[in-house]
């Protein structure tokens, strides 16, 4: 069968939401107001670091329209997104480690109440010295220290190694090592936290409404901190304003609505404030690393050193997962025969750094593209040549055991070039005008769930009737990259309905069945997998009940544009929903359930001594690639930095839905091209931030918008479902170092510290200049 | 402060209010009007979610104050699509052209689109880029949404609707 004949799957559809949202009409958390309901607000710490000495909220109790105020002690228990690093709390206990955490949280009957009720409680502190830097962190870890169990101020460090790197450099004929460092940014999207509680003394019930990316794990630390177990709690994810990473674990906001709501015995929503949504961050991590590439004397890769400090904040967050990530990811897109990766993850006086789009591929991508642009230099060929000489084919597998079952990132990187005529342009524009190459990958369908279980990671499950028609559960959470409708479209293409056909439950934890969560690019892939198997089993029902209707066999029938038919007998052919009819009207309703669980063993098998060393992560069923040419002009008096043109080509295997997929590709442009000239979040020397609103932290606008020519590759893997790969973070990648490669190709300097600002182009134009009269 | 009763005109509607001399008009719509269309992303004026027209102007609404908006024609997005619930041809054009993804800077979006093709019908690119210029999406890159905006200015020139 020709796997790419699909009818559902490949259609750029409108998103199903669409309309709902154009007329304001959809539902974010915000939007929700409940009988008796009561307004959250917290109290923030003013110091950096601090022991709290004492809390005292008699008077904000005593304040009418107060309705209750707690603190730390009363929910103690850590939660964090990987349960073997958890440290955090719903609000401090004893000490604060940034400025902003919370310490107290009041619940009022409106926000008035409560945000006057704040300047009530009064907090007695015991500053400490504020540690802002990884470095200083480190080395001053005997005389500071930010966490008991971390005596040196470092939530985790590895050593991986791979190979023999240094008996490769020894006999490399380039080599290059450089040291890039990355900025302090936020995702900055658009709606700010909310939480919505509402906890019945009766029933001893929660129901949490919350604008998060991942209910389950969401589900799972509400059962800890409050002490709840999870058949108690019920997740209910709205609409969501956009995550990004940032609502890819719990926040304070869901715990102080809970704990308020249960003590009020009211529904309490907190919503946080823009500034409240930099002070708790979760950001992309800075990233100090050093690099090493060596090539041999045809241009191959022989060998990649990697030393990376990364500056955690103060919690750990998804620190240690995006710490081995970074480690991970320097083993492709281009074939690295020996490898060794030094992380650590530091804590620091700052907020938290955690999960961005693309995590923990982004930095490393950026030094090792950037590297590999100048090493063309040194050997005297193209970027394009070695990038092509050294990129990875399908059905490569890494020395760390990363095993590409397809790839067509050759085709992204020829595609790109020939699109942008690239090679007529690298080298030869005037000055100030520069054209730049880089490729990138990402990983899709992950392969851990972070407590180490075996359980599937998705379950879908289908429901079938006269009165409903199709109905696919799944408590995945639409964040606005559009699963819901790539969902319906995939269920649609299984059973031979129209995608318009099927009623999408999602973002419940009780009316969906189980699903990790969106991040990580995991979605496509994995209910693509668990929808496949739960409509096989309709399928299977269907197609007996249709050859009995038709008088032919079940084995010879198919089902498409809502009829079966015989593939031996044209004419017996009949409408699906005669047959569902006839199903329901006998048996009642049918149903199919099927879960996905990602390959565990995947390259690895101890008896065979084929093992991952330090950790498995960055493995997963699959990668997207993507390549990028930026034009860039920098105006060399003002320094300012434009990008003109981004040519991109992103292998996302099967497009479920094209429109869709260039959504995320220039989405991903746009976000990262942020990262790179303008974003940085800036902190005092007391750990206070100085820019933590939009108006002071840039990001781009429609008039930063490049022309943009994306290509979607033809693709198909064929050990997906669908063939389908992520496409949502493997774009990201590239845009980083394809700008500075540009640059440096406008104006001769290459730049190893984010952003790229016309402060720091002008001083190095300045540098450039005296050095040139020397 | 003592609350006084005020009149506002939201989508040809007048909706009586009580409201404090310092009550933000995001605020009032959202809470005391109850349209929750209209989104507050920052609160300080920066991210343009918040956005409504009010005599046909683009305003942010969270640095508004509402009792200043007595007098004037406010629409919000839930005054854009006709009476029967047919889509603005705006609206249908982000819907059609992948616009929208969290939905979040859509409704604002929207109304400056609307605003902007009511005194600029026909506007290039570049013009559209700076009209759109105050509206923050972190989503869609803006490609898709001067594509939409582009396309609906196609759709009323045209004149098929109004």
């Amino acid at each position: 069968m020709n796997s790419r004949n699909f009818s559902q799957v490949g259609r750029s559809v409108p998103r199903i939401d669409g309309p709902a949202k154009v007329k304001g009409e959809a539902i974010y958390t915000d939007d929700m107001v409940l009988p008796r309901m009561a307004y959250g607000k917290i109290k923030r710490s003013p110091y950096a670091h601090a022991l709290i000495k004492k809390i005292d909220y008699s008077k904000a109790l005593a304040l009418p329209g107060v309705l209750a105020v707690i603190t730390g002690e009363e929910a103690p228990n850590k939660w964090g997104i990987v349960p073997q690093t958890a440290n955090e709390v719903a609000l401090a206990v004893h000490k604060v480690r940034f400025h902003g955490e919370g310490v107290a949280a009041v619940a009022a009957i409106d926000e008035e109440t409560a945000e006057a009720a704040l300047n009530l409680i009064e907090v007695e502190y015991e500053p400490l010295p504020v540690l802002l830097d990884p470095f200083a962190s480190m080395k001053r870890a005997k005389e500071v220290r930010i966490h008991e169990e971390a005596p040196d101020n470092i939530l985790h460090q590895a050593e991986q190694l791979f190979g023999d790197p240094d008996k490769a450099f020894a006999g490399c004929a380039y080599i290059l090592e450089k040291e890039f460092h990355t900025s302090y940014v936020n995702h900055a999207f658009l709606e700010p936290h909310t939480s919505l509680a509402s906890y019945d003394p009766q029933s001893g019930q929660l129901q949490l409404w919350s604008s998060t990316q991942v209910p389950h794990y969401l589900h799972r630390q509400l059962s800890i901190v409050l002490e709840m177990p999870m058949n108690r709690i019920r997740v209910t994810v709205p609409a969501v304003g956009g995550g990004f990473g940032g609502k890819g674990e719990a926040s304070s906001a869901d715990f102080c609505a809970a704990l308020l709501s249960r003590k009020t015995g009211r529904p309490v929503r907190v919503t946080y404030e823009r500034s409240e949504v930099f002070a708790t961050n979760k950001g992309r991590h800075p990233c100090h690393m050093k690099m090493k590439i060596g090539l041999d004397k045809d241009g191959y890769i022989q060998a990649v050193d990697f030393d990376n400090t990364l500056d955690g904040g103060a919690y750990a967050g998804w620190g240690i997962v995006v710490m081995f990530y970074t480690a991970s990811m320097i083993h492709l897109p281009y074939r690295v025969p020996n490898a060794r990766a030094r992380v650590r993850r530091v804590y620091t006086n700052k907020p938290t750094c955690g999960a961005m789009r693309g995590l923990g591929g982004v930095q490393p991508r950026y030094a090792m593209e950037c590297m590999l642009d100048e090493l063309a230099e040194m050997i005297g060929v193209s970027p394009y040549e070695l990038k092509m000489k050294n990129a990875v084919e399908s059905g490569y597998r890494s020395v760390s055991n990363l095993h590409v079952p397809h790839t067509e990132f050759k085709k992204c990187l020829q595609t790109v070039v020939d699109k942008s005529g690239y090679l007529e342009k690298h080298g030869k524009l005037p000055f100030g005008k520069g054209i730049g190459l880089a490729g990138g990958y990402y990983i899709s369908g992950t392969a851990y769930t972070l407590y180490l279980s075996y359980k599937p990671h998705t379950t879908v499950l289908i429901r079938l009737d006269t009165e409903g028609g199709v109905t696919l559960h799944c408590a995945a959470a639409d964040i606005g990259q559009g699963c819901n409708t790539v969902m319906a479209q995939m269920a649609a293409e299984a059973l031979g309905v129209r995608y318009e056909d099927v009623h999408v439950v999602s973002g419940d934890t009780e009316l969906g069945t189980f699903d990790l969560g969106s991040f990580a690019s995991r979605l496509t892939y994995a209910s693509g997998a668990a929808i496949k198997e739960a409509a096989k089993q309709i399928n299977d029902k269907l197609f007996e009940v249709a050859a009995g209707m038709l008088g032919c066999r079940a084995d010879q029938l198919e089902v498409k544009n809502c009829r079966f038919y015989s593939t031996f007998e044209p004419d017996k052919t009949i409408p699906w929903e005669k047959v569902v009819d006839v199903y329901t009207n006998t048996v009642g309703t049918l149903t199919g359930i099927g879960h996905f669980s990602p390959p565990r063993l995947k390259g690895i098998d101890l008896s065979r001594g084929a093992r991952v060393q330090g950790a498995n992560i960055g493995h997963s069923p699959t990668f997207g690639f993507s390549a990028q040419v930026i034009e860039v002009d920098v105006d060399v008096e003002t320094g300012k930095v434009r990008v003109v043109k981004v040519t991109e080509a992103g292998d996302c295997g099967q497009a479920v839905n094209p429109m869709s997929v260039e959504g995320q590709v220039e989405g991903s442009i746009m976000f990262t091209l942020g990262q790179a000239l303008y974003e940085e979040m800036k902190m005092d020397a007391d750990g206070r931030m100085l820019n933590p609103s939009l108006h002071d932290y840039k990001v781009p606008t429609a008039m930063e918008l490049p022309e943009i020519d994306s290509t979607i590759v033809e693709s198909y893997d064929p050990t997906a479902p669908f063939g389908v790969k992520e496409s949502g973070e493997g774009p990201v990648q590239p845009t980083i170092p394809a700008i500075a490669n540009a640059v440096y190709d406008a104006i001769g300097v290459r730049f190893t510290e984010l952003p790229i600002t016309p402060e720091k182009v002008l001083k190095a134009l300045k540098e450039k200049k005296e050095k040139e009269k020397q | 402060m003592k609350k006084q009763l005020i009149q506002l005109e939201i989508n040809n509607r007048v909706y009586e209010v009580p409201v404090n001399p310092r009550d933000l008009l995001v605020d009032v719509i959202r809470k005391k009007v109850g349209l929750t269309g209209t989104k507050k992303g920052c609160g300080q004026g920066d991210c343009g979610a918040c956005t409504v027209l009010i005599d046909g102007a683009p305003v942010l609404s969270c640095i508004t104050l509402a009792i200043a908006c007595q007098g004037k024609k406010i629409t919000t997005i839930e005054g854009l699509a006709d009476d029967r619930g047919n889509l603005h041809p705006i609206q249908q054009a982000f819907v059609d052209h992948g616009a929208v993804q969290c939905g979040f800077c859509t409704p604002g979006m929207i109304l400056t689109a609307k605003a902007l093709l009511d005194r600029n019908p026909q506007p290039g690119e570049a013009e559209i880029k700076r009209g759109i210029a105050g509206n923050i999406c972190r989503c869609t890159g803006y490609k898709k949404i001067v594509e939409a905006i582009s396309a609906a200015a196609a759709t009323i020139s045209k004149g098929v609707v109004k």
